[in-house]
Order: structure tokens, then C-alpha cells, then sequence
């Protein structure tokens, strides 16, 4: 047999073997849902601290934001593997995981609607107090609903950096699409070329259309904001042009 | 108290220069990974920008393919696949051929914040196409991107701890091996051993990328007053 990285052998292993590294993928696939569900409900929860009018709660925002994100993923989720048994809390990796990838992506969710919220005139909420509508109501059916089209770019992409985190899992024996591939070359026949391709090929699979589905969004929005700019532009001459007259 | 037992367990001198070192590790590989992948990056986006055949092409598809694929993933391959270099070689590179597809939308998007007439001006006055890059395009677009290149020493920082796993001798990794080492130094590790190490390498990544982060926020507001 030839020794070959990518051997024409390896490769028939490896598709014998599919299950397993299938296998890896909906774990992937399912840690990558349930925290982006977590990281949504963090998000949205400090987003709107950030944008409150009462400094403490601006404040909490903060700190939760930089603690986060000024701490790499694989130490925080080396921390909750470690030492949150010692504090009584054994979860299995899969928990840690989708609690990990989700708490550390949620600090990114909350500045990406923060920057959403801040984008929607003022005048929409105090519109909506005016008629009576609450803070949580004003948020949900107001203001969140208008942010929807400014932040999906940015959100999509946090996404994509999401799912591509959730192979940290690796790291600890997670079962994840990136373990199951390494474990499957390591453990087995030294086939690391076409293990690596295969679990690469997955991950391009689901992050690359999103990717380039916020890049075209992002700029459809960016040509239309042009043209009404223009529109509201022309609109003004005309109306300085009547004044003249 | 245990944990003052254990803080002065781990942080004798010795234990203390060996994680400042890993420190330096940490910082150096970051540096010099965003340098090397800001050159590459660089070449990248000028290819996928301004040239429509095969270099540009390929420049478009090595940038898609590695930011739509994990870094633990690049890191593993140039490990394990790749036979030449030392470990730390290999695994620094799997670094920067990752970072630089993450350099070069940065370059990109400052290509693209550049007006026209900066090109048509530039050829107005006899430059060419490659000097006109060089002296007229590429330095204004530097200018605009130093913050976002200075986050990516921020999020490369990070991104190095995922060296820790294979051996190269980093902060997180040498933390690991800290912990393993207090028994022989004496220690008997308790949990406040572990909680300690770990809290303390988060609380010193902490405060070097919070302190690179407030730089960064700084210049920006600079820049806009």
C-alpha cells in the first residue's frame, strides 16, 4: 500500500468509515444551533443594557462585553471543564460546549444589536412610550423588529465565526465534527489528509453560503440606502428650487 | 486559606518567569503572525481586487476557503500533515495562513474606502500601475486600517492559545504544564490550585488584549473628532 498522504486507499477508508465523521457533523451542527440560541437570548439581553439610559446597567454591558471577548474561547472553556466540577456543576462536554461557544459568542450578539438599537432614531421610542407602550414592549415590537434588516449582516457572520468555534470541543474529546475526524485519522490508519479534507469540505458547506448570503445582503442594502439618499437629495432641490421662486 | 496557599504555591519566581515567558511566546507569535499575514493578506487583496484572471481568482478562493473553515483545522494540518519544520514552526504557520485570509478582507475593505480620483489622479502625474499602489494607494489605505489590524493582534492573542494543545510552549500551555509540575515542587494540588492557574492566565490574557482593545478605541475616537 502506498504510503502517500492522500492515498487512493485512505480515501476508501475513510468512506467506509462516513458514519463516524457524519456523526461529528450533526454533533457540529447541533451545538452550533443551541448556542446561537444561547448567544441570541445573551445578546439581546445585554444589547438592550447597552443601549438603557441608566448608567449601571450600560455598565453591566461592559463588563460582561470586554470580559469576554478579551479572553480566549478554549481558556473560558477550559475553565468550565476544570474547575466548574470543583464548584459542583459536572456537565457533560456537549453542555460545556454549547454553553461555552454560546456565552463567549453572546458578548459579539449583544455589541452587534447595541450598534442595531443604536441605529433606530430616538423618535421611534419615545413615539412608541407616547402611546403607552412599555420598555419591554417598545423594544419588542418597535425597535428590535426595524434593527432586523441593519444587523442580519453582521449577525450571519457572527454565525459563521460560531459554528467554526464550536470545534474547541475538539480539544476536550467533544465528539464534534473536527474530534471525530482527528480521532478517526489518529486511532486508525494515519490518514490525516483526507480526514482534514473531508471535516473542511463540512464546514465550508454550512459556513461559506451564509458568508457570502450577508456579503450580497449587506451590500443590496448598502446600494438601496443609496438611492433613497439620492432621492431625498433630489427632493430638496427641488423644494430649495420652489423657494426661489 | 487555601487560596493563599495555593497562590503561593504557583507563583514562586521560577513558576512566575515561566509563565512570563510563555507570556512573551503568546505576544511574539501574535506579532509576528499578523506582520507576516498583513504582507500576505496585503498581496491577497490586491490580487482579489485588480486582477480578473487566474491570480485573482485563486487569491478569491484561498481567502473563501479559509475563512469559511475552522482554525483548529489549518493548525491540526500543518501539524500532521505537513512533514517539515519544528512544531513550532508548523503550528505558527497554520496561524498565519489563516490569519492572512482574515488580513486580506481587512485590506480589502480599505482598498475600497479609497475614492477613484486618487487612481486617476495618480496616473494623471505619470505613475503607473504598480507605483501608483505603492505610493500613492496602499500607504492611505494602511493609514485607515491600523485599528482593525491592531484588533487582530487582539483576536490572534487569542487565537494562539489553540497552539497550547500541541506542545508549543505558549502561556496556556505552559499553565497546563504548571499545574502538573506544583506536585513535584511539593505542592498538594487542591482545587483552588487549578481555579487559581486558570484564573490568573484568563486574568492576565484579560488585561493585555483590554489594554490593546482601549488603544485601539482611542485611535478611533482620534481619528473621528
Amino acid at each position: 500500500m502506498s504510503r502517500a498522504p492522500f492515498a487512493l486507499w485512505r480515501w476508501e477508508r475513510l468512506w467506509n468509515d462516513k458514519a463516524v465523521i457524519f456523526n461529528g457533523f450533526v454533533t457540529t451542527l447541533l451545538v452550533s444551533l443551541l448556542a446561537l440560541a444561547l448567544a441570541m437570548a445573551i445578546g439581546i439581553i445585554f444589547g438592550m443594557l447597552g443601549t438603557s439610559e441608566k448608567k449601571p446597567l450600560r455598565a453591566v454591558n461592559r463588563v460582561y462585553v470586554e470580559f469576554f471577548q478579551n479572553i480566549p474561547l478554549l481558556v473560558q472553556v477550559f475553565f468550565i471543564y476544570n474547575a466548574f466540577p470543583l464548584l459542583g456543576f459536572r456537565w457533560p462536554v456537549f453542555t460545556i460546549g454549547v454553553v461555552g461557544v454560546g456565552i463567549y459568542h453572546g458578548a459579539y450578539v449583544a455589541e452587534v444589536i447595541r450598534a442595531g438599537i443604536r441605529s433606530i432614531p430616538k423618535g421611534q421610542g419615545d413615539a412608541a412610550r407616547s402611546q403607552g407602550f412599555g420598555y419591554i414592549q417598545t423594544m419588542a415590537y418597535v425597535i428590535l423588529p426595524q434593527t432586523i434588516k441593519i444587523i442580519l449582516p453582521p449577525l450571519t457572520n457572527q454565525a459563521v465565526n460560531l459554528i467554526k468555534n464550536t470545534s474547541v470541543l475538539a480539544t476536550l474529546s467533544g465528539l464534534d465534527l473536527m474530534y471525530r475526524a482527528d480521532s478517526w485519522a489518529s486511532q486508525g490508519t494515519l490518514s490525516y489528509g483526507p480526514a482534514y479534507v473531508a471535516a473542511g469540505a463540512l464546514y465550508f458547506l454550512i459556513c461559506f453560503p451564509l458568508a457570502t448570503w450577508a456579503r450580497r445582503y449587506e451590500r443590496r442594502i448598502k446600494e438601496r440606502e443609496h438611492l433613497q439618499l439620492s432621492e431625498a437629495a433630489a427632493e430638496e432641490m427641488m423644494l430649495m428650487a420652489e423657494e426661489m421662486l | 486559606m487555601t487560596v493563599t496557599k495555593a497562590l503561593q504555591d504557583i507563583f514562586t519566581p521560577a513558576n512566575t518567569r515561566y509563565l512570563m515567558i510563555g507570556l512573551l511566546y503568546t505576544l511574539i507569535v501574535a506579532i509576528v503572525t499578523v506582520g507576516v499575514s498583513t504582507v500576505f493578506g496585503t498581496v491577497l487583496a490586491l490580487l482579489r481586487n485588480y486582477e480578473r484572471r487566474v491570480l485573482g481568482r485563486a487569491a478569491s478562493v484561498y481567502i473563501e476557503i479559509f475563512r469559511n473553515t475552522p482554525l483548529l483545522l489549518w493548525i491540526m494540518i500543518c501539524l500532521f500533515v505537513m512533514k517539515t519544520g519544528t512544531t513550532f514552526f508548523r503550528g505558527t504557520l497554520g496561524l498565519t495562513l489563516y490569519t492572512s485570509s482574515v488580513v486580506a478582507e481587512i485590506v480589502r475593505g480599505g482598498l475600497n474606502s479609497i475614492d477613484k480620483g486618487q487612481f486617476e489622479a495618480a496616473s494623471s502625474q505619470g505613475f503607473g500601475k504598480i507605483s501608483t499602489f505603492i505610493f500613492i494607494i496602499l500607504p492611505q489605505c494602511f493609514i485607515r486600517i491600523v485599528p482593525s489590524l491592531m484588533s487582530q493582534i487582539v483576536t490572534t492573542i487569542k487565537d494562539t492559545s489553540f497552539l497550547s494543545g500541541y506542545a508549543i510552549a505558549e502561556m496556556f500551555y505552559r499553565s497546563k504544564v504548571l499545574i502538573s509540575k506544583l506536585p513535584s515542587q511539593g505542592a498538594t494540588i487542591t482545587g483552588a490550585h487549578t481555579l487559581v492557574t486558570y484564573g490568573s492566565v484568563a486574568l492576565i490574557y484579560f488585561c493585555v488584549n483590554f489594554l490593546l482593545s482601549c488603544v485601539v478605541r482611542y485611535m478611533v475616537k482620534r481619528h473621528h473628532a
